[in-house]
C-alpha cells in the first residue's frame, strides 16, 4: 500500500502521444494545416506511385546491369582483372581484421560489405558477369571478412600491426594494379585504361589521406612566427582557394607537363591526384586553423605552466582539441572532395561518372536511358557520402564533441 | 611570528612590465623564502596577477631580475622550462584539459615532461587525488565535475610535477560561494605541509590562517607588506586601509 501511494504521489513524465493524437496534432491541428494535408497527401502518394511504377515497369535497367565491370574498373584489361580482385580482397581482409580489433563503425561497414558480397554471390539470376568464378570470388571475400575478424580477435594482433598493414596494403594494391615492366605475370597496365569506381576510390582515398596532413601542416605554417613559412602557407592557401578546382586540374594536367622534360612526365592519374590533394589541403588548412583559434589561450598557458614544450603542447593539447572542434567541417570537406573527383572527366580520366557518360554516348539506344544511368550513379555516390557522414557522427559521439566542453 | 630563516627561493629586483604603453608593473622587489606562504592582494588592475605570471614566464618582464630556485629567468628557453618544472600554477579558470580524463590531466606532464613510466605517474596521481579528496572522480572528464572539484584537480595536476613552489592566481574567484571552502581547505593543508606558496587572493580568512607575509599591490607597485597581524591590525598606508575596509565590510 505504501509503495502505491508513493507512485501516485510522484508526478510521472508525460507519455508519448498515441497515433491518433499525433495525427491530430501534426496534420489536422488547424484549418490551414488540414487543407495542406488534404492537398499534399494525395500529391505525395501520386508521385510515389509514379516513381515506383517507373522504377519497376518502365525503366530499363539493362544499361546498368549489362556493364558491371565497366562501372567498377573501366577499361582495365579483362585478362588482368584478377589483380583488381586481389587488391580489393586485401583491403576487405584488412577491414575484417580492424573490425575484430576495434569494432564500432568498422563492424557496421564490414557487415555491410559482407552482406553485399553474399547477396551478389547468391543472386538467383542468370547473368554473364555472375558466372561461377565470380560467385566463388564474392563468397571468398565474405570468408575473408570472417577470417580477418577472427584474426583481429586474437591477442597477438596488436593495433600497431594493423596500422602497418593498412599502410602497406594500399601500396601493394597499387603496385599490383600498375604492374611492372618486363614482367610477364603482371605486365604494366597504363592508367589510361583505369576507370570507374576504382579511379573514383583511388582519387578520393588518396586525396583524403594526403590532403589531411598537408592541411594540418599548412594551418600550422600559417600561424607560424617564422615569416617565410607563414607567407608561403598563406600564399599557397589563398591562391588555391581563389581558383576553381577545374582550373587547378587543367594546370596540373597540361601546364605541369610543359615545364617538365618529357621523359620525367608524371602519370596523369597522379597529376589529377595532386590537384585534388592540394585543393582539398587548402580548405582543410582553413578548417584546422579555425579549430586552432577556438582553443582557449588558458589551455596553452596551463600546458606551459606544467613545463610542456611548444611541440608537446601542440601535439597533446592544442591539436586534439582543435581537430575535435572542427571534425564535422573536415568530414564535410572530405565528402565534397569525394564528389569533386567527378571533375577529372574534363582532363580525360574516366571515373565512375565518366564511365556512365561514355556508356550513354556509346549507343544511340542508350541515349534514351540517361535517367537510369544517372540515378544509379547518384545512388552509389549517396551511399558512400552517407557512410562518411555516419562515420563522422559516430566519431563525434565517441570523442564527445557536444558533451565535453 | 618568527621570520623563516630558510634560503631565499624567489628573488625579484625592480621587475617592470609594460603592455603597450601601459606600465603594469612599476618596479617590484620581493624575496620569498623556502616554505613561506605569501598572499598578494589589491584592487583589480593593480598588477598582482601579472606579477605572479612573470614568475613562470607566462608574461615576460622587460626590466629587472627574477631568480627562481637559483635559476635566472631570461630568454633562455631551457631556463624557462626548468623554472616551469619547479613551479606549479593554479588558474582562476582552472584550465583543465577538457579532452582528457581527470587522471590523464594529472599524469600528462609527469609522463611527457618528467618522463616517468605510466604506472608511477598514475600511482602518484591517485595519491594526489586522495589528498585533494576526490579519488572517485579519476575516470571522469572535467566537464562532469563541479567548479570546486575542477579546481582541486587543477591543484593535483600542478602538484604532480612535484614543484618546489606553487603559484595560485585567484584560485577561488570563479567559484560559487559554497565551493570556495573545499578549495581553501586543500590550500591550507598544502600550506601547513611546508609548500612555498604565492597566492593572489581576496580570501582574507585564508591569509589570516596561513600567510607568513602579505603584499598589498596598487597601480603596479607594492604599497605595503607585512605579516597578517601588521596588515590587518596596523596598516600604515591609507590606500591599504581603504581597500581592507572595502573588502572586509561584509
Amino acid at each position: 500500500m505504501a509503495t502505491t501511494e508513493v507512485v501516485q504521489g510522484t508526478k510521472r513524465p508525460p507519455q508519448p502521444p498515441g497515433l491518433i493524437k499525433w495525427i491530430r496534432d501534426n496534420l489536422f491541428s488547424s484549418w490551414g494545416n488540414t487543407l495542406l494535408t488534404i492537398v499534399l497527401l494525395p500529391s505525395i502518394a501520386y508521385i510515389l506511385i509514379i516513381s515506383i511504377r517507373w522504377m519497376f515497369v518502365s525503366a530499363d535497367w539493362r544499361v546498368v546491369t549489362q556493364f558491371p565491370l565497366l562501372y567498377a574498373v573501366g577499361q582495365y584489361p579483362r585478362d588482368e582483372i584478377w589483380r583488381v580482385g586481389i587488391g580489393l580482397s586485401l583491403i576487405i581482409f584488412m577491414l575484417g581484421v580492424s573490425w575484430g580489433k576495434w569494432g564500432g563503425l568498422l563492424r557496421s561497414i564490414s557487415i555491410a560489405f559482407g552482406l553485399v558480397f553474399a547477396v551478389l554471390a547468391l543472386l538467383p539470376v542468370q547473368h554473364p558477369g555472375l558466372d561461377l568464378g565470380m560467385r566463388l570470388y564474392l563468397s571468398a571475400n565474405v570468408l575473408l571478412i570472417v577470417i580477418g575478424y577472427l584474426a583481429g580477435r586474437i591477442q597477438v594482433m596488436k593495433g600497431g600491426y594493423i596500422i602497418i598493414g593498412w599502410a602497406i596494403v594500399p601500396i601493394l594494391a597499387i603496385l599490383l594494379l600498375s604492374g611492372f615492366a618486363n614482367n610477364s605475370t603482371i605486365p604494366v597496365v597504363g592508367t589510361t585504361l583505369w576507370g570507374g569506381l576504382l579511379v573514383t576510390f583511388l582519387l578520393s582515398a588518396g586525396g583524403i589521406l594526403l590532403s589531411f596532413p598537408i592541411g594540418i601542416a599548412l594551418a600550422l605554417g600559417r600561424r607560424s612566427s617564422l615569416p617565410v613559412v607563414s607567407a608561403f602557407s598563406t600564399i599557397f592557401i589563398e591562391t588555391i582557394r581563389g581558383v576553381p578546382l577545374i582550373t587547378i586540374l587543367f594546370m596540373f594536367s597540361i601546364i605541369l607537363a610543359l615545364f617538365l622534360p618529357s621523359e620525367s612526365r608524371i602519370d596523369r592519374l597522379v597529376r589529377a591526384l595532386m590537384a585534388i590533394t592540394f585543393f582539398s589541403a587548402a580548405y582543410s588548412a582553413e578548417n584546422v586553423r579555425g579549430g586552432l583559434q577556438a582553443v582557449p589561450l588558458g589551455q596553452i598557458e596551463a600546458a606551459k605552466a606544467v613545463g610542456m614544450s611548444k611541440f608537446q603542447t601542440m601535439i597533446l593539447i592544442t591539436m586534439p582539441q582543435a581537430l575535435r572542434a572542427v571534425l564535422p567541417a573536415i568530414v564535410g570537406q572530405f565528402i565534397s572532395l569525394f564528389k569533386d573527383t567527378t571533375l577529372v572527366v574534363i582532363v580525360g580520366i574516366n571515373d565512375f561518372l565518366g564511365i556512365g557518360r561514355s556508356i550513354i554516348n556509346s549507343d544511340p539506344e542508350f541515349m534514351q536511358l540517361q535517367i537510369e544511368v544517372y540515378l544509379f550513379i547518384a545512388v552509389i555516390y549517396w551511399i558512400f557520402c552517407y557512410l562518411m557522414s555516419m562515420a563522422s557522427r559516430r566519431m563525434e559521439a565517441a570523442m564527445g564533441v557536444s558533451t565535453r566542453l | 611570528m618568527i621570520e623563516p630563516i630558510n634560503e631565499v627561493i624567489i628573488s625579484c629586483k625592480n621587475v617592470q612590465k609594460w603592455f603597450g604603453d601601459f606600465q603594469a608593473l612599476q618596479g617590484i622587489d620581493m624575496e620569498v623564502h623556502k616554505g613561506e606562504v605569501v598572499v598578494i592582494f589589491g584592487p583589480s588592475g593593480s598588477g598582482k596577477s601579472t606579477f605572479i605570471r612573470t614568475l613562470n614566464r607566462l608574461e615576460e618582464h622587460q626590466e629587472g631580475d627574477i631568480i627562481v630556485d637559483g635559476i635566472e629567468l631570461s630568454h633562455d628557453v631551457r631556463n624557462i622550462e626548468k623554472i616551469r618544472m619547479e613551479t606549479g600554477m593554479v588558474f582562476q579558470q582552472f584550465n583543465l584539459f577538457p579532452h582528457l580524463s581527470v587522471l590523464q590531466n594529472i599524469t600528462l606532464a609527469p609522463i611527457w615532461v618528467r618522463k616517468w613510466p605510466k604506472e608511477k605517474a598514475e600511482e602518484t596521481a591517485m595519491e594526489l587525488l586522495e589528498r585533494v579528496g576526490i579519488p572517485e572522480q579519476a575516470q571522469k572528464f572535467p566537464a562532469n565535475l563541479s567548479g570546486g572539484q575542477q579546481q582541486r584537480v587543477a591543484i593535483a595536476r600542478a602538484l604532480a610535477m612535484q614543484p618546489k613552489i606553487m603559484l595560485f592566481d585567484e584560485p577561488t574567484s570563479a567559484l560559487d560561494p559554497e565551493m570556495i571552502k573545499e578549495v581553501l581547505d586543500v590550500m591550507i593543508e598544502l600550506a601547513q605541509s611546508g609548500m612555498t606558496m604565492l597566492v593572489v587572493t581576496h580570501e582574507m580568512g585564508f591569509a589570516r590562517a596561513v600567510a607568513d607575509r602579505m603584499y598589498f599591490f596598487d597601480e603596479g607597485l607594492i604599497v605595503e607588506s607585512g605579516t597578517p597581524k601588521e596588515i590587518f591590525h596596523n596598516p600604515q598606508e591609507d590606500r591599504t586601509k581603504l581597500f581592507l575596509s572595502q573588502i572586509l565590510q561584509h
